[in-house]
C-alpha cells in the first residue's frame, strides 16, 4: 500500500482515542469483578487500533454499526465516558437508558448504530443503513463491522450479494481476532482467509494489519472514496486480537500464553507513541499529563455511574412502542 | 443439572450409533456451558461435532441428516439464538412428516438454554416455549429439575418425532438426585411436585422455584397449594391439571414469557372449558411483563414474575 503522511494531530489523535479506550476498559473490566457491571462484557483491549484509524477516516454523517464489543468503537467515535460507563452500570443516565448494558451502546448524535446481540445481524443491517444514505443521496457511507465468527453466517452472503447487486455505500470490516469465543478462524471453513469471501460476489476485498492503525485508516479512506462514489461496497479483513477472554468468564484454553504476549508486543499504543516521541511530535511529559487527564476522565466517569440512579421499574414499559398510550397487557 | 443432560446424551449415545452432537462450542470447549465436557474424548469427532456460527445452516444439515437415518442432537447455545434456524425447525423439521406423507420423518432433538439468565438485555433473555409449542408437528418439554432433565431427555432422543428441549443458565449448577439405573421419562405427563387442596399452581422451567416457594410462603399462612411442572408443553398434560382444579378449584398458572398468546393463555381456555363447574375463581397468571427484557437490574426485577405476586394471586383467589 503507498504510505499516506499523516500529521501531528492526526497521530497525537490516535494516541488519546486507544489510550482512552484501553483505560476506561480496564476499569470496566474490574468493575466486572466488583459486580458493578453484570450480564456479558466484552472487552476491545488490544483491537484499538481499528478503531481508531477508521474514526480518522470517516465522516462525522458517516453511520457505523457494530457487534457487542462496541465500548471502543462507541469511545473512538465520540460518544462520552459518562453516558458510556453509566450503560455498563445499567444507569438511567446510560447511553441506552441502562436498557442495553454493554452490548448496546448506541448514538444517534454519533451516527452509532448500535451495539447488536446476535451474532452477524447487523451485516443486512449495515447494508439497510447504506441503502438509506444512497435512496437520500447523502454520499455518506456505512461501516459494517463483524467478527471472524459472524462471517460464517449466511446472512453475509446474502447482505454481500445484495449490497454489491445494489452497490450499497457500505463498508463492510470483518475485525478478524482469530477466535469466535473459543473457536479458531481455520476451524470454522476452508476459507480461512476472509477477505476472499468478496470475490464470490466480485466484491473489491483485502486483508488490512489491524494492529497498524495508519494502514485501517487508507483502506478505511479509500473503501469510504468508493462508497461516495457510488462504486459499492468493499470489504476488508482486518485482521486483529483481542487480549483478554471473549467475555468475562473465559479460561482461554483454547490459545497460547505465547500468542498473546506476540501480539501484544506489536501493541499499537506502544509503536503510535514510539512514533510520536521519534518525530518529536511530543514529549513524555504530554504523556504524562495525558495518562493523567484520561484517568481522571475514567474517574468521573465511574463515578458519574455511581451516583446516577438505576431506571424505576415503571419505565420497563417506556422506549417499547412509540405510541405512547399502546395499552400493554398486565 | 448439566451432568444429568450429558448422562442422557451420553447414555444414548453409547446405546444408538446413530445419535451424535452438532452445535457451538460443543466439542473442543466441551460446551459453552459445560453441558458436554468430556464427549468429544469419549465419542471423538465424528460424534461431537463443532460448528460455525450458523445456526440457520447447520439446524438444516441436522434436519436433512434425520431424514436420513441419523438421529441429530443439536445444541443452541441459547434459544435465543436458535430464531435463526426456526425456519428449519419449523417449516422443515415440524412438517416432513405430513408434506411427505409419512414417508420421511425427522428424529431429531433441539436443544439447549431458554429465558432469562441475569442482565443479557433484549435479545439474550427470551423464553421460546409458547413459539415451538404453537407449530403443529413438534413436542416442546422444558425442564426444571436434573431427575426430570435426564429421564426426558432420554425419552426426546428415542423419540420419532422432532423434539424442542429448553433448560437454563441458570440451572445449570442446580443439584438433584438422579438414580444409578436407566429410567425413561415418558413425554406429555405433568408431576406434581407438591400436593395441596387449597389451590392449583401450574409452572415449568425455572419458574417452578418461583412456584414452590410461593407455596412454601402460602403454607406459613396455613393455605395448602398444590404445585404441578407440566414438564412438557406439547402435548399438555392438560387432565393432571383439571384433576388437580377438580380439587383446588383454582389455578394459578406462572410463566416467564410475556402474556400475550401465552401457554398460559392455552391452558386457561381449556381449564375453563373444561372445568368450568369447578371453578370458584376466574384462572389466574403471572407472566413476565409485555415487554422485552432490558438490562438494568431494577428492570429485569420489573420483568420477571415473583413471589409475592403468586401469594397474592393465590390469595386473592381465596378472598384473602
Ligand atoms: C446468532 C448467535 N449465535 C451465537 C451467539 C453466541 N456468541 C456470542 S459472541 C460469539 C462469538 C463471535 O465471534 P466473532 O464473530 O469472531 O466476534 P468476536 O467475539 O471475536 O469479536 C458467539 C458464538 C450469538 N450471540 N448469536
Ligand atoms: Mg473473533
Amino acid at each position: 500500500m503507498v504510505a499516506q503522511k499523516f500529521n501531528k494531530g492526526t497521530y497525537l489523535e490516535w494516541y488519546r482515542s486507544m489510550l482512552l479506550q484501553r483505560r476506561f476498559e480496564e476499569r470496566a473490566g474490574m468493575l466486572y469483578g466488583q459486580q458493578k457491571i453484570r450480564g456479558f462484557c466484552h472487552l476491545y483491549i488490544g483491537q484499538e487500533a481499528v478503531s481508531a484509524g477508521m474514526m480518522s477516516a470517516l465522516k462525522p454523517e458517516d453511520k457505523i454499526i457494530t457487534a457487542y464489543r462496541d465500548h471502543g468503537l462507541g469511545l473512538a467515535r465520540g460518544m462520552n465516558s459518562r453516558e458510556c460507563m453509566a450503560e455498563l452500570y445499567g444507569k438511567r443516565t446510560g447511553s441506552s437508558k441502562g436498557k442495553g448494558g454493554s452490548m448496546h451502546f448506541f448514538s444517534k448524535e454519533k451516527n452509532f448504530m448500535g451495539g447488536h446481540g446476535i451474532v452477524g445481524a447487523q451485516i443486512p443491517m449495515g447494508a439497510g443503513i447504506a441503502f438509506a444514505e444512497k435512496y437520500n443521496e447523502t454520499g455518506a457511507v456505512c461501516a459494517t463491522m463483524f467478527g471472524d465468527g459472524a462471517a460464517r453466517q449466511g446472512a453475509l452472503h446474502e447482505a454481500f450479494n445484495m449490497a454489491m447487486t445494489w452497490k450499497l455505500p457500505v463498508i463492510f470490516i470483518c475485525e478478524n481476532n482469530y477466535y469466535a469465543m473459543g473457536t479458531s478462524v481455520e476451524r470454522t471453513s476452508n476459507v480461512d482467509e476472509i477477505y476472499k469471501l468478496g470475490y464470490a460476489f466480485e466484491m473489491p476485498a483485502e486483508p488490512v494489519n489491524g494492529m497498524v492503525v495508519e494502514e485501517v485508516h487508507q483502506a478505511m479512506a479509500a473503501a469510504a472514496e468508493r462508497g461516495r462514489k457510488g462504486e459499492g461496497p468493499t470489504f476488508l479483513e482486518i485482521r486483529t486480537y483481542r487480549y483478554k477472554g471473549h467475555s468475562m468468564s473465559d479460561p482461554q484454553k483454547y490459545r497460547t500464553k505465547k500468542e498473546v504476549e506476540e501480539y501484544k508486543d506489536m501493541d499499537p499504543l506502544i509503536t503510535v507513541k514510539a512514533h510520536i516521541l521519534k518525530k518529536k511530535y511530543a514529549n513524555a511529559k504530554w504523556f504524562e499529563t495525558l495518562e493523567q487527564e484520561i484517568k481522571a476522565e475514567v474517574d468521573d466517569a465511574v463515578e458519574f455511574a455511581e451516583n446516577s440512579p438505576f431506571p424505576e421499574a415503571d419505565e420497563l414499559f417506556e422506549d417499547v412502542y412509540v405510541q405512547e398510550d399502546y395499552p400493554f397487557l398486565s | 443439572m448439566r451432568e444429568a443432560i450429558r448422562e442422557a446424551m451420553s447414555e444414548e449415545m453409547r446405546r444408538d450409533e446413530r445419535v451424535f452432537l452438532m452445535g457451538e462450542e460443543v466439542a473442543e470447549y466441551n460446551g459453552a456451558y459445560k453441558v458436554s465436557q468430556g464427549m468429544l474424548d469419549e465419542f471423538g469427532e465424528k460424534r461431537v461435532i463443532d460448528t460455525p456460527i450458523a445456526e440457520l445452516g447447520f439446524a438444516g444439515i441436522g434436519v436433512g441428516a434425520a431424514m436420513n437415518g441419523l438421529r441429530p442432537i443439536v445444541e443452541f447455545m441459547t434459544w435465543n439464538f436458535a430464531l435463526l434456524a426456526s425456519d428449519q425447525i419449523i417449516n422443515s423439521a415440524a412438517k416432513m412428516l405430513q408434506m411427505s406423507g409419512g414417508q420421511y420423518g425427522c428424529p431429531i432433538v433441539f436443544r439447549g438454554p431458554n429465558g432469562t439468565a441475569g442482565q443479557l438485555a433484549a435479545t439474550h433473555s427470551n423464553s421460546y416455549e409458547y413459539m415451538y409449542a404453537h407449530v403443529p408437528g413438534l413436542k416442546v418439554i422444558s425442564i426444571s429439575n436434573p431427575y426430570d432433565a435426564k429421564g426426558l431427555m432420554k425419552s426426546a432422543i428415542r423419540d420419532e418425532d422432532p423434539v424442542v428441549f429448553m433448560e437454563s443458565e441458570v440451572m445449570y449448577s442446580d443439584m438433584g438426585e438422579v438414580p444409578e439405573e436407566e429410567y425413561l421419562i415418558p413425554i406429555g405427563v405433568a408431576d406434581v411436585k407438591r400436593a395441596g387442596s387449597d389451590v392449583t399452581i401450574v409452572a415449568w422451567n425455572k419458574m417452578m422455584k418461583v412456584a414452590l416457594e410461593a407455596a412454601a410462603e402460602l403454607a406459613k399462612e396455613g393455605i395448602e397449594a398444590e404445585v404441578i411442572d407440566l414438564r412438557t408443553i406439547r402435548p399438555m398434560d392438560y387432565d393432571t391439571v383439571i384433576n388437580s382444579v377438580k380439587k383446588t378449584n383454582r389455578l394459578i398458572i406462572v410463566e416467564e414469557a410475556p402474556p400475550f398468546s401465552a401457554i398460559s393463555s392455552e391452558l386457561s381456555h381449556v381449564v375453563q372449558f373444561r372445568a368450568f363447574d369447578h371453578l370458584d375463581y376466574p384462572v389466574m397468571r403471572i407472566n413476565g411483563a409485555d415487554t422485552p427484557v432490558a438490562y438494568a437490574p431494577t428492570l429485569v426485577e420489573a420483568y420477571l414474575p415473583k413471589v409475592s405476586e403468586v401469594v397474592k394471586a393465590a390469595k386473592g383467589s381465596l378472598y384473602r
